[in-house]
């Protein structure tokens, strides 16, 4: 390759001898700060310690400490890459058609009203992030059009730490929480979220955990649902569910996904981002969907649209390799059945493991109450530990729990058990 | 029900001209109807074509069984980063030496330019771009204006580029928008096969380009969809990008593998940094990583797999380049046999424009009114730009669209 000419080399060095000019054209671009989970596992991976435990993942794990391939996704996946008929084409910016249908089915239930009114439609798009960020600009842009709305969008408090960015990306500035968690009480408490979500200007849109909270794993029960579902609707608000992990926390379909056929059944509106990276360990594949329940049919095509042209300025098409197994799977019943065993069998896993951990703890004499770790369900677990006590464990223990607290259950296992069970105790009992 | 949707005042979106001039072709029953429209390659039996080394990886990947079902990590499949840029930049480039090239691994060549614009406003030149004005050639990629704008772009104008009654290169254009525009605006440069025209600049057009661009401050975005696709070669499609990379400007490249590994439904992108040094390399991929996260996050991975696989096997990667240069030369092909039937058929005009321009599409002059005769009367459809995808034409269809187009010139004004 050849050099640059010299007068071009003159300039350069101009450039650099020059205290005001600028060297690059990207001074401002300070090092952003690591995501929290970076941090733990880059101190994680660099930690010697023998019994060193990992519990701030976001996948599942097997028994054996790796993430894992469910056998029937394993045998689809070779079915399909010896398929003669697949075709390397673009999809559709609203995805897999097959998909769409069958993950709205899933979330709203056949039978849906809305489903047969033809007030639903669904985009398959990469991951759960990307359905949220697809639903945020959506509701930014076509969200009470003639009002100009920009906000505010109230999250639980805690949530995913990237939800609110992902709004603000979207372009919605205003973003504010509702009370979810309580430490004292360690669960959800209802009385202030009410409280919160009656204090919101109409038309804030409400971002809902469906099941399986993140981070805290403690999800609203019907009652409760219903009695948000009716401040919703008088305050005019707009409910955005979330359902990263639907069938992981109960061992059910339906169950987890109660909360979005409810709303749907009581006449409203709603986004729900869906995942089916978890139910399906298709981490890698990114498959997610987002579903948009309208009021009218008249609207859905437009709607669609809309939605097809934002898609087409984010990433025009999205991946068809996982959402093609997810379809194989939602589309037959004999998979359907083997996918749901597989399934319970890691939900029981998981709820063995609070059972087993909460049992430790009250033989070794850990003060505090410790049933909320069988109260709640899914991946995850809020442990109640403070700030003080997950330092304790990473760096005296060298167990690495999410600042706020939260584990990751499946990481648990039949080796690190005891250890972990023993330092939590002395997290809790050591006086620091 | 008593409320109204929150949605009701919702427009109807136009549909996509090039998705409609597909659905159209599907719905249409004549036997002799030929798609001149589709974004794709295609075989001479007009099938779409999984790459018979694609077909290998694939395999390799679902039977290994110590392959890691992780979320990859924000910024993508590290070898596939690497030897995504190598590909684009050369092995030997001395960017990358000096630790001074970094990748993220997009959603596609769309997702790679979605970063690189979201990246764009918020960092280039100060704080806040939206006011930066981002130059797209005239014509151009009819996406580009739409991520560009969704990334808060306010001020999106246009380039001169094809001059319509010389069917080639406006360079006296073109470098007349580069001398007179706003100092720092950002230029989205195709690395070569210009997506609609064919057209590209010669090595010394690139090069007083470059100057021109260097010396008014100008930002190179370059948009790679085509590398070994056009003229066949990787390191021939390769070199605006390296030459630009050599003259030490700082820049961003979308690499897309969609076309060249026939990888359309796996998305795989690369949108490539290089940067002023190593510090400026690192401070940029943190700031990326910020913008991933509140996207898609995580990308997915099955074709990163199957393009790092490739890229890291040297007999992998020269079943490729094979694979490619079949695709390439098929191409090639259907270009001159077209020319030669024009010419042999005595359609006025002169036809030499679709053996120089380059790559899958084709600038072929005809003007509207003509391309609705094609269309309409001889069910063979492109877009009304007179756009035409060298891939749906095959040694079977051939003269059946030569004549068409004979029809079309000298029944239709």
């Amino acid at each position: 390759m050849s050099r640059p000419g010299s007068s071009l080399n003159e300039k350069r060095v101009k450039l650099n001898e020059d205290p005001g000019g600028d060297l690059s054209v990207f001074t401002k671009a300070l090092t952003a700060a690591e995501s929290p989970e970076t941090r733990l596992l880059s101190a994680f991976n660099k930690d010697p310690h023998a019994r060193k435990a990992y519990l701030a993942g976001r996948e599942y794990y097997s028994e054996e400490g790796k993430t894992f391939e469910l056998r029937l996704v394993r045998r689809i996946k070779q079915q399909l890459s010896a398929d003669p008929t697949t075709r390397p084409e673009y999809p559709s910016s609203l995805g897999l058609t097959e998909f769409t249908r069958r993950a709205t089915e899933v979330a709203l239930g056949k039978s849906s009203r809305a489903i047969v009114e033809n007030r639903v439609f669904g985009v398959q798009t990469p991951g759960f992030t990307a359905a949220v960020r697809l639903g945020a600009e959506l509701l930014r842009h076509w969200y009470n059009v003639g009002a100009d709305w920009c906000g505010p969008v109230y999250l639980s408090s805690p949530c995913h730490d990237s939800l609110a960015g992902i709004f603000q990306a979207a372009g919605i500035p205003d973003i504010r929480e509702y009370y979810y968690w309580d430490d004292e009480q360690r669960g959800i408490c209802l009385e202030k979220l009410l409280k919160d979500l009656g204090k919101a200007p109409e038309r804030s849109v409400v971002v809902l955990s469906a099941s399986a909270h993140y981070p805290t794993g403690a999800d609203l029960s019907q009652n409760q649902w219903a009695m948000i579902t009716k401040l919703v609707m008088r305050r005019r608000l707009f409910p955005f569910l979330l359902l990263p992990a639907q069938a992981l926390c109960y061992g059910d379909l339906e169950r987890d996904a109660w909360p979005v056929q409810y709303c749907a059944s009581q006449g409203m509106e709603l986004l729900c981002a869906q995942s089916f990276s978890h139910c399906f360990g298709l981490y890698g594949e990114a498959v997610g969907h987002l579903l948009c329940v309208l009021k009218q049919n008249s609207l859905l095509l437009s709607v669609q649209r809309q939605a097809d042209k934002i898609v087409r300025s984010l990433w025009a098409q999205p991946s068809v390799g996982g959402a093609q197994v997810v379809a194989t799977v939602l589309s037959n019943p004999a998979h359907l059945v083997e996918w749901k065993q597989e399934l319970k069998s890691i939900v029981e896993r998981c709820m063995l493991i609070r059972e087993v951990l909460r049992e430790r703890l009250r033989l070794l004499g850990t003060p505090g109450c410790w049933n909320h770790l069988t109260q709640q369900g899914g991946l995850y677990c809020f442990t109640g530990l403070n700030g003080e006590q997950v330092e304790f464990l990473s760096k005296r223990r060298h167990v690495y729990l999410l600042p706020v607290g939260c584990l990751n259950v499946s990481a648990i296992n039949g080796r690190n058990l005891d250890y972990i069970a023993e330092s939590i105790h002395l997290a809790v009992t050591t006086s620091i | 029900i008593a409320t109204m949707s929150v949605f009701c005042e919702v427009p109807q979106a136009a549909p996509v001209a090039v998705f409609k001039l597909s659905q159209d072709f599907n719905n249409d029953q004549f036997p002799k109807k030929v798609n001149l429209g589709v974004g794709a390659y295609r075989t001479d039996e007009c099938q779409p074509w999984v790459l018979p080394v694609v077909k290998k990886v694939e395999k390799i990947i679902v039977h290994d069984d110590r392959l890691n079902h992780e979320y990859l990590p924000i910024l993508g499949l590290p070898e596939f980063r690497s030897s995504a840029s190598k590909i684009a930049l050369g092995d030997d480039s001395p960017a990358i030496q000096e630790n001074r090239v970094g990748a993220v691994q997009c959603l596609g060549g769309t997702g790679a330019l979605k970063m690189g614009a979201e990246f764009l406003r918020r960092f280039y030149n100060g704080n806040n771009n939206t006011k930066t004005p981002v130059y797209v050639s005239a014509p151009t990629w009819e996406n580009h204006n739409a991520v560009f704008a969704n990334a808060g772009f306010e001020d999106i104008r246009s380039y001169k580029y094809w001059d319509a009654e010389k069917r080639g290169l406006d360079f006296a254009g073109f470098l007349g928008d580069l001398e007179s525009c706003p100092e720092h605006s950002i230029f989205v440069l195709h690395a070569c096969a210009h997506n609609p025209t064919g057209t590209d600049p010669t090595h010394e057009q690139w090069k007083q380009i470059a100057e021109t661009m260097m010396k008014r401050n100008l930002f190179v975005f370059f948009d790679s969809a085509y590398q070994g696709f056009a003229s066949g070669s990787l390191d021939k499609d390769a070199w605006a990008v390296r030459y630009f990379v050599s003259m030490d400007f700082e820049m961003l490249c979308a690499q897309s593998f969609s076309k060249n590994f026939g990888l359309y439904n796996e998305r795989v992108g690369n949108l490539t940094v290089v940067a002023r040094d190593a510090d400026n390399l690192k401070r940029i991929l943190s700031q990326m990583e910020m913008i991933v996260r509140t996207t898609w996050s995580n990308p997915p991975s099955q074709g990163a797999r199957i393009v790092a696989i490739t890229l890291n096997s040297p007999e992998l990667f020269t079943d490729w380049k094979d694979n490619v240069k079949t695709m390439a030369d098929r191409v090639l092909l259907m270009r001159a046999q077209l020319k030669a039937k024009l010419q042999a058929l005595g359609t006025p005009g002169t036809w030499d424009h679709i053996t120089e321009q380059i790559g899958m599409f084709s600038f072929t002059g005809l003007n509207p009114k003509q391309v609705e005769y094609m269309v309409k009367e001889r069910h063979v459809y492109l877009m009304t730009s007179g756009r035409i995808n060298m891939c749906g034409l095959t040694t079977k269809n051939i003269d059946y669209v030569a004549e068409s187009i004979h029809e079309a010139v000298t029944k239709v004004q």
